[in-house]
């Protein structure tokens, strides 16, 4: 437990001082600060708009961190020499989860707060957003440890993780949009749902990928 | 120096061929170790020496053939395996926490590859050689019973190498086994000297 407390540690630290953790949030804080430019000072369409536009905003942040998550542990020899003491490529998969969860997903998830000040999202979908939000950013945490481990080592392998990456977010998308309606019950049911079958099934196959890619 | 689990270390391979890349880089190949061993295999480039001891840490799979390893692997290969930012001690510290080692037995492995005085250096600024003794520490603090190293006189100095030869022999005297991939013959006693040619059978 401790040395998988050690591996998590090492995925937030590296997040600090890779830029894993400042660059999401910063080009979050950038749309939210410039979709108002584009629309007009007009309240009632950002109140209407603004929220989706946070949860793109939220699923695109995502692809940033993933050249940094497997590639360089892969290439300088760490998966290696963990999967040579016995750990097993689900059990890396998952601590990279984790450290993205606090490294990734927690900041954002502050940081909605002040986009959605910027966007000028009415105080009432605020608390909704901040709990759609919440329950999806595991799973998007999860997809991009996967998609960092299916594309590690390819050529173009950020723009090859945008275009996987999109398509499996499409239901985590509608569901978190469905949140921002009048009554988010349902939408909001679906999107805890698909979140948690993604967020467990990640390690599984972020790991196959790990052990797929190794030579 | 590392104390042996209560059941000696050993290590068989049986017949193993591996194909990688539509390439039979191992054939064939049968080796046994016993606590106490020290193998020196050799052979020209790309004859299978670094892919031997990959099937030893069980990162690679025979596609013919068994591979049976008793007792705890450590291996240093070309792959530094540190983190660039952090000083020395505490990106070792970072696998002596995976490897159960405490920050004396860390330290000791610093003082056996005299790194103690860049300890506090980010692995990033070492050279060559003191990467690769870096990499060695790493190996001797994980109280492991089978060493591998690939290649581990590369960029050393001549008092490195001795000291590197201190610590193989010492590991095989208190009953470890150490495999160790190299073109030039360790200047100390071996046990098998294995000669792998370019079909990746023993010569």
């Amino acid at each position: 437990m401790r040395a998988f407390a050690a591996l998590v540690a090492r995925e937030v630290r590296l997040a600090w001082t890779g830029g894993g953790l400042w660059l999401p949030v910063v080009f979050y804080l950038a749309v939210a600060t410039l979709f108002p430019f584009v629309t007009g000072p007009d309240k009632a369409l950002l109140a209407r708009t603004g929220g989706g536009i946070l949860w793109i905003a939220a699923l695109l942040a995502t692809l940033l961190p993933i050249e940094r998550l497997i590639l360089p542990d892969r290439q300088s020899g760490i998966l290696d020499q963990l999967a040579l003491r016995g750990w097993s490529d689900e059990l890396v998969a998952l601590a990279k989860i984790i450290g993205q969860i606090f490294a990734f997903a927690l900041p954002l998830l502050l940081a909605s707060v002040i986009g959605s000040a910027l966007i000028g999202l009415p105080e009432a979908q605020l608390g909704t957003l901040l709990l759609g939000l919440a329950l999806a950013l595991p799973a998007l945490s999860g997809l991009s440890v996967m998609i960092a481990a299916l594309t590690a080592g390819l050529s173009g392998a950020s723009a090859l993780g945008g275009l996987l990456l999109v398509p499996i977010t499409i239901p985590l998308l509608i569901f978190g949009a469905g949140t921002l309606a009048e009554d988010p019950g349902n939408a909001m049911q679906l999107l805890a749902a698909t979140s948690l079958a993604i967020t467990a099934l990640s390690p599984f196959a972020a790991g196959a990928a790990l052990r797929a890619g190794r030579i | 120096m590392s104390s042996r689990q209560a059941s000696l270390p050993s290590l068989s391979i049986e017949n193993a061929s591996v194909i990688r890349g539509n390439r039979l880089v191992l054939r064939d190949l049968t080796l046994v170790a016993r606590a106490g061993d020290i193998i020196w295999i050799r052979g020209a480039n790309g004859c299978g020496k670094s892919t031997l001891l990959r099937l030893v840490a069980g990162l690679l799979s025979v596609t013919s053939g068994m591979v049976n390893a008793e007792g705890r692997i450590a291996m240093a290969d070309e792959n530094l395996a540190l983190d660039a930012n952090l000083t020395v001690e505490r990106a070792l510290q970072f696998w002596a926490d995976m490897d159960g080692a405490t920050r004396v037995e860390l330290g000791s492995a610093l003082v056996d590859m005299d790194l103690q005085s860049l300890a506090d250096i980010p692995v990033r600024f070492l050279s060559t050689g003191q990467r690769k003794r870096a990499s060695i520490s790493r190996v001797l603090a994980s109280k492991a019973d089978i060493w591998l190293l690939d290649e581990p006189y590369n960029g050393l100095d001549s008092a490195s190498c001795a000291r590197l030869d201190q610590a193989i022999t010492a590991h095989a005297t208190s009953g470890g086994i150490v495999l160790v991939a190299a073109h030039q013959p360790p200047s100390i006693n071996v046990a098998h000297s294995l000669v792998l040619d370019q079909k990746g059978v023993v010569a």
